[in-house]
């Protein structure tokens, strides 16, 4: 159920690379594991991050999780639907509950993003 | 870690626990949202047997409570409860409790978990001083209790344990024996979400039954099973205080808005002489609500300050998403010296990472059920 066609960080997040961009997102787990979204903080267009930067945060009824971008990068969109919509992150956090869309710098991927395979397994080591 | 006797059947309700008090606790099932929604529409269900049940009786149990709880037990009558809370000599909460008057000899006090074995000893130590006039004993965990709480637990409660509950007034109960060779369950008209609703104590070993009874009858009102997650949201906009967390051995009734469980003409009780000073030279600290007004959640710990009011500022002690009002609220523990408490409406910040969220304080509670019939 774990989409293929990215990578993932071991904090919960997806990355998907297209040519020089990238679309960051949290996991289903991630999603099950805050419960109900109700905000969504995100980052003004044309910042820049480094990577390994808090580029926002989710808060959920009960907790609050921080956004971290694992790769380079300057913001080129945000989700605005997630202003009216937050739960979109719950209840479609591979596609319609998309995050933030950053260019790349060029920079190589880091190495320690995992395969979807890879993330699930771990996933299922617990 | 230790478990409820409903463990099993929070997991068959697909549950995600979290750690409370030293307990195992279901903090959602569907989740916080839907939960506390249903408690505020239709009807929720908890859990609570962590809570503690202390049986305090004897001909010298009345004066023994007269002295360690602020609150008058003499006032009350059989069958009826009132909150009320265990005290430092200071005047600050050890614990905030329920004081059930079983007969005028013999009472039950509900309280926190986490204060369980300390209320217990203090009860105890002053229980050896009145020799053989007063017995405790921890009925904690021979008791289970299940909260039914919403603008349909009447009707439920009253299928499954008769009729009788639903003509229960607030802060009432009856006792009864379910089958003839049962231990005595409690039904009280009382909650901590703001809502119509009861909590029902009974024996251990019956519990998981009367959950199954309880979940079945009310399923087709819309009941479902509620975890700790919703209970403090539900609780927090009812304005309702979380002993530990809000009110704990440096906040006094007083501070907290609870001077109406101190009831000055009784005699003497532990921490009187301390609150009788804070009123008359006022208090440093209170605890306000407020809101928030842009987005973002304002939480435990964030620090609030009045804009207007030089130096006034302090911790929040409970914050969250309010999912009936659609906005973050919380409650803050304020020094603002001698200026006194701020005014309803007083414009206020919170920084949340970095960033300041605009905040009034408003008046609690949060949210005021709409009266029966309106």
């Amino acid at each position: 159920m774990i989409p293929d066609d990215r990578l993932y960080t071991a904090q919960h997040e997806w990355l998907k690379v297209e040519d020089d961009e990238a679309v960051l997102g949290i996991t289903d787990f991630a999603q099950q594991e805050l419960g109900d979204v109700v905000f969504v903080e995100l980052p003004a267009p044309d910042l820049e991050f480094a990577a390994g930067a808090e580029v926002g945060a989710i808060e959920s009824v009960k907790a609050v999780a921080e956004i971290y971008t694992p790769v380079a990068g300057a913001v080129l969109a945000v989700n605005v639907g997630l202003e009216d919509a937050p739960e979109l992150v719950n209840e479609d956090p591979y596609g319609e509950g998309w995050l933030v869309r950053l260019r790349l710098d060029g920079a190589d991927l880091p190495d320690d993003l995992l395969s979807a395979a890879d993330y699930e397994a771990q996933l299922a080591a617990g | 870690m230790q478990r409820t006797v409903l463990h099993r059947r929070h997991v068959e309700a697909g549950a995600r626990f979290g750690p409370f008090a030293g307990y195992e606790m279901p903090i959602r099932y569907e989740g916080v949202l839907a939960e506390h929604r249903a408690v505020r529409e239709r009807a929720g269900m908890f859990d609570v047997s962590h809570m503690g049940e202390i049986r305090v009786r004897g001909p010298r149990a009345l004066p023994l409570l007269q002295r360690l709880t602020p609150n008058d037990v003499a006032a009350l009558e059989p069958c009826r409860a009132q909150y009320s809370a265990l005290l430092t000599e200071r005047g600050t909460f050890i614990d905030d409790l329920l004081v059930y008057c079983l007969d005028p000899e013999d009472y039950l006090l509900v309280v926190n978990a986490a204060s369980r074995a300390r209320d217990l000893e203090l009860v105890e130590a002053a229980a050896a001083a009145e020799a053989d006039g007063v017995r405790v004993d921890d009925r904690s965990d021979e008791t289970a209790l299940i909260a039914v709480q919403g603008p349909r637990a009447a009707e439920i409660v009253a299928d499954v344990v008769g009729a009788a509950a639903a003509e229960l007034r607030y802060y009432s109960f009856l006792r009864d024996r379910p089958a003839e060779d049962e231990a005595r369950r409690l039904v009280s008209r009382t909650g901590y979400t703001g809502e119509d609703g009861f909590e029902i104590y009974v024996a251990a070993g019956r519990a998981e039954d009367l959950w199954a009874e309880l979940l079945e009858r009310g399923r087709d009102v819309g009941l479902v099973p509620a975890g700790l997650g919703a209970r403090d949201t539900l609780r927090l906009e009812a304005g309702m205080m979380l002993c530990g967390q809000d009110i704990d051995e440096e906040t006094t009734p007083i501070e907290a808005g609870l001077s109406w469980i101190v009831k000055w003409k009784k005699g003497e009780f532990a921490g009187r002489d301390a609150l009788v000073r804070q009123r008359e030279d006022g208090c440093r600290h209170r605890l306000v609500g407020f809101e928030v007004d842009g987005r973002g959640i304002a939480r435990h710990g964030h620090r609030l300050t009045l804009r207007d009011v030089p130096g006034c500022a302090g911790p929040v002690t409970s914050g969250a998403f309010a999912p009936t009002l659609g906005r973050a609220i919380g409650i803050a523990r304020l020094d603002c010296g001698d200026a006194g408490p701020p005014a309803p409406g007083s414009a206020a910040t919170v920084a949340v990472r970095g960033r300041e969220l605009d905040c009034r304080i408003v008046k609690l509670p949060f949210y005021r059920r709409p009266k029966a019939g309106a």
